[in-house]
């Protein structure tokens, strides 16, 4: 008996520590998790700081000085660049490992090895658009460079000098969360990064949706409602700028494009839009759609950047002002830095995982981004020769198919073979029904091969080393010859009082609209026709007005040589900033910080008071008759607080909806057609309100603009007043109608700051909404002393145990900026400085 | 007795090794110390699990419960003071049944 017992309680005791090591579900292991000596506890920092702290760590050549401000900002003093960006990537691992982690882990298609089946589909999307094959081939050209190899190497030493040092109860809490274990950083993750970059800003595509609408409505219509130019336009190099260049020869239309264009009787029919030569995943509906999952290009993921030159400023300097928008999460995608080495004295944000400074100023220069949106990504329609699909049909002849087999681990479960096919063009991302997932990447046509510039050779982190070290114009200009992807609108400043912008990257030399559809890969003449030379990207020096801008908008008026898209982001926000700008005089950093958080709708301004025009008052209930009046009282401005914000948005809703809807299907994610623009709208019914289109043809009736406004303005009083009560009710304030929200970057719940009250809205100038908005906004006024002032939607810190780890929301929320502390010198006092760690070699 | 031996030796162990030390720790402790399984279990459910509740709060009140308080929002517990109750339970099952395994192991073994 007594052995049986101990045997038992010996039993349940071993049972017991093995379940608290188990992960069961998605649960992390409890016992592990919990307990205090390397669980989670372990994380929670202390609020005391350590004054002055001293590290020996590995690969090191001369000590290093790192300085923390009061945000915890480091401010790195090296001796030479090795040290420099060594110690970047051992401060930045730090504080943020995990992060650098998981965003490398989901770039290189690797998510399923640590969260399980659940990621195998976005995994296999990544490998087979070719993210790996992409970061190999931009690897290639980093470390051709030798400075750049240094700077790559340097880097991952850090982060390897911090990870290898690292107990199991110094883990960041995701990793013990989702329990598994940090590993070594590779040069090629530094590629990764860019990859996701080009992904979140160059890897969307409407070639799908608009091949399906041109089968559909034919090539005039979608000339007509899709047109090349927006009817609005304020593009970011100012009209009437001269292009002091010779271009190259501009590449004819291919033949297949030709066809596809005139073909226009023969189209009209609303057929299933799958011909034979390209085939669409999903059953078909009885209506003849087919089952998609398709992803329209959203609006409202909106950056600005400007400058104002010193003829229109207090100081007689320069001023300029950056405010990038991403997806924003908790910890933040940025990490600010200041990096100071021979050479070298530079501060701003740094991408956690890639070395330099992105966007930021030294004593010379400053520089900041936003994005073009070139049309650098385009499917190919592939003719394969028969079912074994080893050969494909181009330029006359059959060509061999190369076969790339990406390699999935699973947490669980059996590593996945997946053979990739790849054609001149690049990667046959879904090359038949069976491959693709049922429910997603709608957008992604089948049978179709991705020419993506993200796949090419690079090296756009020597852009950045060069910006860093820029003193003058020249420099900067030189930096930009560097960059390849994802194409940006470099905006510059410099403390020679030059100012200027150019819209770059590397660009194809396309034929114009190429690529605006799915093209047909036999044809030769569909390939990307070489380069536009980067000494001919669109750019503008000191123009007269005083000030340049960019908001995503057109890069370029008409006349312009080369095709760069066919639609860029719509015009207001640039418009906004534009008059602003023109009418400022002696302008300060408070001036550039109010523009920033500016909420006033240009949309609004121009249609608002058309719209009103055709409702007629005598025909209105009492209620509708107060709607009318706040939305009459409306400053235009999408304050929080403002009623009459939600009004006019659920009314446009209202009216775009109902306009479109009968013949183009609903706005949802299985409709294979896209919408005409907000811009090619407010032009038909600006100009055109007896436009066929604002006929319902689900109606007996011929309808017009005025009558499909009076539609969209009852159902809007009845849709508010069902969902928020009485008209005026704070409930119906923009703040509290509009989604604006910051989760964690795992959306763990507790670990972001969910839902909040705030103002702005995709074409303001404070692009807030959802979950993206202004990810850091910077201001810097240049002169014999520069100053800078930034902040960010987070923390320094990406521990949620730490007290750094959203400490600057607030400051952002209100819409203020931190004063940033730019230090000459490691030995520099300030009052800001709260601790100092030295490095040194182990 | 046996609660001041296992309650030193888990305290002492938090910050060098592993967690499931406190399991050996009292297994150890009872095999040498432990006179009836009541006194047993409790010494070892008592000592570890009060160990584990001083080492959390050791880390969590200078930090303000920011961490643990989000932790508890993570998994939908009102407030930090339930995580703690939860970890100290936890640490005391796991120390009070290696304990009385100690115990149960160590009658096997001789003829009382």
């Amino acid at each position: 008996m007594k052995y049986f017992k101990a045997i038992f309680s010996v039993a349940v005791t071993l049972a017991l520590i093995w379940a608290l090591q188990h992960k069961f579900g998605d649960l992390p292991p409890v016992g592990n998790f919990l307990n205090p000596a390397n669980g989670f506890w372990q994380n929670s920092e202390s609020k005391h700081i350590l004054v002055s702290e001293e590290l020996k760590i590995e690969g090191l050549q001369q000590p290093v000085t790192i300085r923390f401000d009061s945000n915890m900002v480091p401010h790195i003093f090296a001796k030479n660049n090795h040290d420099l960006y060594l110690a970047q990537g051992y401060i930045t691992a730090r504080d943020r490992l995990w992060q650098m982690d998981i965003q490398t882990r989901s770039a290189s298609g690797r998510l399923s090895e640590v969260v399980g089946p659940k990621a195998l589909e976005v995994d296999r999307y990544h490998r087979r658009m070719g993210m790996v094959y992409g970061a190999e081939n931009t690897l290639k050209g980093m470390m051709k460079d030798p400075v750049m190899r240094e700077v790559i190497n340097a880097y991952t030493e850090g982060v390897n000098s911090y990870v290898r040092n690292l107990s199991p109860r110094d883990y960041p809490i995701e990793f013990k969360l989702l329990d598994y274990k940090p590993e070594e950083w590779k040069p090629i993750n530094c590629a990764f990064l860019l990859k996701l970059m080009s992904e979140t800003l160059a890897g969307g595509s409407d070639e799908f949706l608009m091949t399906s609408t041109l089968k559909k409505f034919g090539a005039a219509t979608v000339k007509d409602l899709f047109p090349d130019y927006p009817f609005r336009e304020d593009p970011i190099i100012p009209v009437g700028t001269k292009w002091n260049f010779k271009p190259l020869t501009i590449p004819q239309p291919s033949k297949t494009f030709l066809a596809e264009q005139s073909d226009i009787k023969t189209t009209q029919k609303v057929e299933g839009i799958g011909s034979n030569n390209w085939v669409i995943s999903g059953s078909k509906t009885a209506s003849g759609y087919p089952i998609l999952k398709t992803t329209q290009k959203v609006e409202g993921i909106g950056s600005n950047n400007w400058v104002i030159s010193g003829s229109k400023t207090a100081s007689g300097y320069p001023i300029l002002a950056n405010d990038p928008h991403l997806n924003l999460t908790l910890p933040s995608i940025w990490y600010q830095m200041q990096l100071e080495a021979p050479g070298v004295n530079v501060y701003g944000v740094t991408l956690p995982g890639a070395p330099c400074v992105v966007i930021g100023y030294n004593n010379k220069i400053s520089w900041g981004v936003t994005n073009v949106d070139a049309d650098v990504l385009d499917w190919y329609q592939i003719k394969f020769k028969d079912n074994a699909k080893n050969e494909y049909w181009y330029n006359n002849k059959w060509n061999k198919v190369s076969r790339r087999v990406e390699v999935i681990n699973i947490r669980g479960e059996k590593p996945l073979y997946d053979t990739v096919l790849y054609t001149h063009h690049g990667p046959v991302v879904y090359e038949d029904t069976n491959k693709k997932p049922k429910d997603s990447y709608g957008n992604i046509p089948v049978g179709t091969a991705l020419r993506w510039i993200a796949h090419d050779e690079s090296n756009e982190f020597k852009t950045f080393y060069l910006l860093n070290r820029g003193k003058n114009y020249d420099d900067y200009r030189e930096a930009l010859t560097y960059y390849t992807a994802p194409a940006q609108n470099f905006i510059f400043a410099s403390a020679d009082k030059d100012i200027a912008i150019t819209p770059n990257g590397k660009l194809p030399l396309k034929f114009k609209d190429q690529g605006k559809f799915i093209l047909d890969g036999t044809d030769p003449d569909n390939d990307w026709h070489g380069w536009i030379p980067a000494s001919q990207n669109p750019t503008a020096k000191n123009p007269a007005q005083g000030y340049l801008s960019s908001a995503n908008q057109s890069s370029t008026d008409q006349s312009y040589p080369y095709y760069i898209n066919w639609q860029f982001g719509p015009y207001e926000r640039g418009k906004r900033i534009n008059t602003r700008l023109a009418a400022m005089q002696k302008a300060t950093v408070d001036s550039m910080r109010v523009l920033q958080t500016d909420n006033y709708s240009i949309f609004a301004q121009d249609v608002l008071a058309e719209m009103l025009k055709y409702i007629d008052s005598t025909k209105l209930d009492e209620t509708q008759i107060q709607v009318l009046n706040i939305l009459k009282n409306w400053n235009k401005r999408f304050d929080a607080d403002e009623v009459g914000a939600s009004i006019f948005d659920a009314w446009w809703h209202n009216f775009y909806t109902q306009t479109w809807q009968d013949q183009f299907g609903k706005l949802t994610d299985d409709n294979p057609l896209k919408w005409p623009t907000r811009d090619r709208t407010v032009e038909l019914l600006l100009k055109e309100p007896k436009s066929k289109w604002f006929n319902n043809t689900r109606t007996p009736i011929v309808e017009t603009a005025g009558d499909v406004l009076s539609n969209a303005f009852a159902a809007t009083v009845s849709q508010l007043t069902h969902k928020y009560g009485k008209p005026g009710n704070s409930k119906c304030q923009w703040g509290n109608v509009k989604e604006t929200y910051i989760n964690h970057l795992a959306n763990i719940p507790g670990f972001g700051l969910g839902r909040f009250k705030a103002g702005g809205t995709s074409s303001t100038v404070n692009a807030l909404i959802d979950g993206h908005g202004p990810s850091w906004r910077m201001v810097v006024q240049m002169g014999p002393q520069v100053k800078g002032y930034g902040v960010f939607p987070g923390g320094e810190s990406g521990n949620p145990g730490s007290y750094f780890y959203d400490n600057m929301l607030k400051t952002w929320q209100n819409g203020k900026l931190n004063e940033l502390l730019f230090m000459q010198s490691a030995n520099d006092q300030s009052k800001k400085i709260k601790s100092t760690l030295t490095l040194t070699a182990k | 007795m046996l609660f001041v031996i296992i309650f030193i030796a888990t305290f002492c162990s938090g910050f060098l090794f592993t967690w499931w030390a406190a399991a050996i720790i009292a297994f150890v402790a009872t095999f040498y110390a432990g006179r009836t399984a009541t006194q047993s279990f409790w010494s070892g459910f008592l000592a570890v699990g009060s160990v584990w509740g001083v080492h959390a709060l050791l880390k969590s009140v200078p930090n303000d419960h920011i961490l643990a308080d989000r932790v508890a929002k993570m998994v939908h517990l009102p407030g930090w003071i339930w995580l703690l109750i939860i970890t100290m339970l936890i640490g005391g099952i796991l120390g009070g049944m290696s304990a009385l395994s100690g115990l149960l192991v160590k009658r096997a073994f001789t003829h009382v």
